[in-house]
């Protein structure tokens, strides 16, 4: 008990002195998560819109897909990202695996389907509500898709902070295309699950209180973005 | 408020045999009908005869499938500038004044313009205290109204109104019926549905009266309300539930 008081003590001393090899470490991570939510952004938000204006063969197994996706295990996006880009897989000549880059993709592959599917049902939904008075005003379907990711920002931002909390908690996918390497790859998570192997508690605590401020503040601002929009849209 | 000089009539608007069919039901059966001249014409019948459907049809929301709908008074048959109120109204999840500037901009008037012509609209339906409020914490009647403000700036030749007044109260049911009249003025040709028979009394200067899908009369109010041609339509007129 008095080793995990001690552990507890320095895991603070650590944060609050801003230790520089705990602040690398958290540095990469919130660049690594940053990276692949703006990229899985990118594609999810206009692939989830197109999904629900439009009917097109094949667009039924997509959602499916798309829903089954955002259960993905992350040790095996890690595998399937692994086997990708592996010397000996097909896109082994980009030597991506062990560095940043390849973590950013294995977190993509995570983070795409929620944002897609959640993107979709919010979008279906408003288009929904919107749809005839749209037409009424003569505005065609391609045309209101900006006015419905405009009017449906509060709930996408919260769609979005969703597919930041999966991205930074997750492990498994980074353990495997990252390796976990000091000063590298090494990110909170594989970071806390190394140290209490090693038994460095501090260490592992000390990130691990970083990680939960992290997950608070995300949810705590899709708490606010969420009574934002009911205040301010009804 | 603009020019009070009725413009030349855009209809007439003519049905040729229109028919909906959705999943094996016929819910319009061989509509013929033309609509012209500048009065106000009154869809009416009993729930599920297909007067939303009709309206949604000449609106252009849906193609019928089959018969025709063509709009003759244009050249070339193209559209009119038209607009519908439904009767639910749609409102974006903006203020309210946003709502109006939303419909310039959809219909291509210039954003320097937008905010000028929306406050004017604001003001003409007596909103202009809740410019700024979102437009869908609004109550019921302020939301229909912000509705046909919208219509408003449209400057619709016709305006089709999908029973705007059935979830109203008598004070908001009266400023539609204020606003229905100030489009006439206006020379925009009025296209309305309503259960009401008290309202269709007041408004209608014609009456197209459906019963389950078919258009079974269509005549002036006058004479629809004191020689109904045919059983059913004397039965609703005389207050009788007619399925």
């Amino acid at each position: 008990m008095s080793a995990t008081d001690n552990a507890f003590q320095t895991a603070l001393t650590l944060v609050l002195g801003v230790d520089p090899a705990l602040m690398g470490i958290v540095a990469l991570s919130l660049q690594v998560s940053l990276t692949a939510v703006l990229i899985a952004s990118l594609l999810a938000l206009p692939l989830g819109a197109a999904l629900a204006l439009w009917a097109f063969p094949g667009r039924g197994m997509i959602v499916v897909l798309l829903n089954a996706l955002m259960g993905l295990p992350p040790v095996v996006a890690g595998l399937m990202v692994y086997l990708l880009l592996s010397r000996a897989g097909p896109l082994g000549q980009w030597g991506l695996l062990f560095t940043p880059s390849a973590m950013v993709v294995a977190q993509v592959v995570l983070v795409l389907p929620i944002i897609a599917a959640l993107t979709r049902q919010q979008i279906e939904e408003l288009w929904g509500e919107y749809r005839e008075q749209l037409s009424s005003f003569g505005i065609a379907r391609w045309r209101a898709i900006p006015t419905l990711l405009r009017d449906a920002r509060f709930g996408l931002i919260t769609v979005i902070l969703a597919g930041f909390g999966r991205a930074s908690a997750e492990v498994g996918a980074v353990l495997i295309v990252g390796g976990n390497i000091d000063g590298i790859t090494r990110v909170m998570t594989t970071a806390i699950a190394l140290e209490t192997n090693k038994g460095n508690l501090p260490l592992a605590l000390g990130l691990g209180i970083v990680l939960l401020l992290l997950v608070a503040v995300v949810n705590g601002a899709a708490y606010v973005v969420g009574e934002t929009a009911r205040r301010r849209l009804g | 408020m603009n020019d009070m000089r009725l413009p030349p009539s855009i209809l007439p608007l003519e049905l040729e045999n229109v028919s909906f069919v959705h999943r094996g039901q016929v819910l319009l059966d061989r509509i013929s009908l033309r609509l012209e001249g500048h009065g106000k014409t009154l869809i009416m019948g009993p729930n599920g005869a297909g007067k939303s459907l009709l309206m949604r049809l000449c609106h252009g929301l849906l193609k019928p499938t089959g018969g025709r709908i063509r709009w003759s008074g244009h050249a070339n048959g193209k559209a009119p500038r038209q607009a519908m109120v439904f009767q639910r109204p749609v409102l974006l999840r903006r203020s309210a004044l946003a709502n109006l500037t939303y419909a310039l901009a959809a219909g291509g008037t210039p954003r320097s313009r937008r905010k000028l012509l929306a406050w004017e609209a604001l003001e003409h339906f007596g909103l202009t205290a809740i410019a700024h409020r979102p437009a869908r914490v609004l109550s019921g009647g302020e939301q229909q109204r912000l509705a046909l403000a919208r219509a408003w700036l449209l400057k619709p030749e016709v305006l089709f109104l999908d029973e705007p007044t059935s979830a109203l109260d008598p004070a908001a049911i009266k400023a539609v019926e204020d606003a229905v009249a100030d489009f006439h003025r206006q020379g925009t040709r009025i296209v309305m549905s309503s259960h009401d028979l008290n309202q269709a009394r007041r408004l209608a200067d014609e009456v197209v009266f459906l019963y389950g899908g078919r258009l079974i009369e269509h005549s002036p109010a006058e004479v629809f309300f004191s020689q109904p041609q045919t059983a059913q339509a004397r039965a609703f007129i005389d207050g009788e539930l007619v399925w």
